[in-house]
C-alpha cells in the first residue's frame, strides 16, 4: 500500500491504495468518479481518457502511483456549475453520442486535440487525432462534427478571455 | 494484475540499485507495454521501477554531427522538438504516425527499444540509422543490439540512458499502419548516410524482429531513386504470415514501403 497525494477536478486528494492500482480505479473506486469509463483491456479505446498536466492519457494505462503530485481532470471537472463546458455542449447540439459510454473519453481527447491545435482544424487532422479513441455507436460523423463545432466555440471564448 | 511494489527514484544509480534488491524487477518507462501485459497476467514483476520521473533520462539534445535522445523521452516530445526536425525529419515523422495520440503522450523511446516488439516503429529508425544505444554500462552498436523477437542485448537490470543517432546525409519511413494497433503491418526506414552508405531498416516484416534489408541496400546505393527498386524481389523466406497479410505480400511490402520512404527522404 502507499499513499498517493495528487489534485483532482482542483482538489488535493490523497488516497491509501495498492501499487497495482491504475489510475482509472482511484478515480472510479476510490474518488467515485465514475464518468471515467473503461471499455478494453489493451488500451486501445480510449473510453478512460483523463487529462494528465493537460495531457490527454488513458488512465487505465497509468499506475496510480505514477500520476502521484499531477494534475489530474475528469469529465467531471470540465463544466463550470451547471453550465456545460463548449466541447459537452458541442456534443450534445450535434448528436454527437448514442449509448454515451465512449463519450467522456471523447470529449476528453477532444478538448486536448483544440487545445493543441486551435483554430487550425479540419476534419482530417479531426479524424486521425480520434485515432485512439473507439465509438461503437455513432460511425464517428457526428463526433467529428461536434469537435469542429467546438473547436469554433472555444477560440470564441477564448478571444473573449 | 497482481501484486507489485511501486518505486519512483530520482537517478539512474538509484534505479539500478532498486532493481538488484526487487526478487523480480523490472523498469517501468512510458507504461504502454508493461501496464497491458501486467494487466493480462502475462508479467507480474514483484518490484516495478519507473524510470519516468529520472530527469537525466529526459531530454534531446545535439551536437555536430548526431542527434541524442534520452531513454525516457517521450514520443509527442520527440515529434513537437524543433532540433529533431531539424537535424532528422524522418525520426519526427516517425514519432507522428506511432500508435494514438494518447500512446504518444506516454510511451517512450527506449521502452520501445528495450521492449523491441517485432512490428515497433523505433527500432527500424535505430538500425538504418547506425544508431548507438548508450546505457547506465556501454555503449552498444545498433547493428549489436538487437537480438531477435522481444530480445535485446541489454544484460538484466541495465538501463538504457540514451540513444545517438548520427546525422544522415537523407532519411525516409514509410510505414502500412495496421488499421486497428497502428503498429507496423510492414514499416521501412531507409538511410544515406554522410559517407554514401545506404543501410535500410524494415519492420513488421521479418519472424526475428527488425532487419536491415541488403537486397534493397544494394540497389539503392547504386542508384537512389524509388525506380531502382522496381526489379528487385524480395524473399518471403522468415518473414511473418498471419491474418493480416501472408509473407509474400510483406514481402511486396518491404518494396513498396521503401520506394515511398526514399521518395520521403528526396
Ligand atoms: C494502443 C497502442 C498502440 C501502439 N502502437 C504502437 C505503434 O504503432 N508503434 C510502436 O512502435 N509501438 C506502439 N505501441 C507500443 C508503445 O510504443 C510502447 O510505449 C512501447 O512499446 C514501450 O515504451 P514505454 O515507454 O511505454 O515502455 P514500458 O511499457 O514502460 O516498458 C517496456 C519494456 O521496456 C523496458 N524499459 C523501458 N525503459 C527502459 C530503459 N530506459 N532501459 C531499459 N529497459 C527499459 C521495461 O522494463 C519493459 O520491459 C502501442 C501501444 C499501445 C498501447
Ligand atoms: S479502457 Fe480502453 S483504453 Fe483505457
Ligand atoms: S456513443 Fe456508444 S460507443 Fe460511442
Amino acid at each position: 500500500m502507499s499513499t498517493v497525494n495528487l489534485t483532482v477536478n482542483g482538489k488535493p486528494v490523497s488516497a491509501n491504495v495498492e501499487d497495482r492500482t491504475l489510475l482509472v480505479n482511484l478515480l472510479r473506486d476510490h474518488l467515485n468518479l465514475t464518468g471515467t469509463h473503461v471499455g478494453c483491456d489493451t488500451s486501445q479505446c480510449g473510453a478512460c481518457v483523463v487529462h494528465i498536466d493537460g495531457q490527454a492519457v488513458k488512465s487505465c494505462t497509468v499506475l496510480a502511483g505514477q500520476a502521484s503530485g499531477a494534475n489530474v481532470t475528469t469529465i467531471e471537472g470540465i463544466s463550470n456549475g451547471d453550465e456545460l463546458h463548449p466541447m459537452q455542449a458541442a456534443f450534445r447540439d450535434n448528436h454527437g453520442l448514442q449509448c454515451g459510454y465512449c463519450t467522456p473519453g471523447m470529449i476528453m481527447s477532444a478538448i486536448d486535440i483544440v487545445n493543441r491545435y486551435g483554430g487550425k482544424l479540419d476534419e482530417d487532422t479531426v479524424r486521425h487525432e480520434l485515432e485512439g479513441n473507439i465509438c461503437r455507436c455513432t460511425g464517428y460523423h457526428n463526433i467529428v462534427k461536434s469537435v469542429l463545432d467546438a473547436a469554433g466555440r472555444m477560440s470564441v471564448a477564448q478571444a473573449a478571455e | 494484475m497482481y501484486q507489485t511494489t511501486y518505486h519512483c527514484p530520482s537517478s539512474v544509480e538509484e534505479a539500478a540499485a532498486l532493481f538488484g534488491k526487487g526478487s523480480d524487477s523490472k523498469y517501468l518507462a512510458g507504461g504502454h507495454t508493461l501496464i497491458p501485459v501486467m494487466k493480462q497476467r502475462l508479467a507480474a514483476p514483484s518490484d516495478v521501477i519507473d524510470l519516468g520521473k529520472i530527469k537525466e533520462l529526459v531530454g534531446i539534445e545535439v551536437s555536430a554531427d548526431a542527434l541524442i535522445i534520452k531513454a525516457a523521452t517521450t514520443y509527442f516530445d520527440i515529434l513537437r522538438s524543433a532540433e529533431a526536425k531539424k537535424a532528422i525529419p524522418a525520426i519526427v515523422h516517425l514519432a507522428s504516425v506511432l500508435g494514438d495520440p494518447q500512446v504518444r503522450y506516454r510511451g517512450t523511446i527506449g521502452g520501445s527499444i528495450a521492449n523491441n516488439d517485432p512490428a515497433a516503429d523505433f527500432p527500424a529508425a535505430v538500425l538504418a540509422l547506425g544508431a548507438t544505444v548508450k546505457t547506465n554500462k556501454r555503449s552498444i552498436s545498433a547493428d549489436d543490439f538487437f537480438k531477435g523477437l522481444f530480445a535485446t542485448a541489454l544484460d538484466d537490470g541495465e538501463i538504457i540512458t540514451a540513444i545517438s543517432f548520427p546525422n544522415p546525409a537523407k532519411a525516409g519511413y514509410s510505414k502500412m499502419r495496421h488499421p486497428a494497433s497502428r503498429f507496423a503491418l510492414t514499416g521501412v526506414f531507409v538511410v544515406k548516410t554522410k559517407s554514401g552508405d545506404v543501410r535500410v531498416a524494415a519492420t513488421g516484416a521479418s519472424q526475428d524482429g527488425v532487419m536491415r534489408v541488403p537486397a534493397v541496400e544494394a540497389a539503392l546505393k547504386a542508384n537512389w531513386a524509388p525506380g531502382a527498386l522496381e526489379n528487385v524481389t524480395i524473399s518471403a523466406e522468415g518473414l511473418l504470415s498471419d491474418i493480416h497479410g501472408s509473407s509474400s505480400y510483406r514481402a511486396n511490402l518491404v518494396k513498396v514501403m521503401a520506394q515511398r520512404a526514399v521518395t520521403a527522404a528526396g
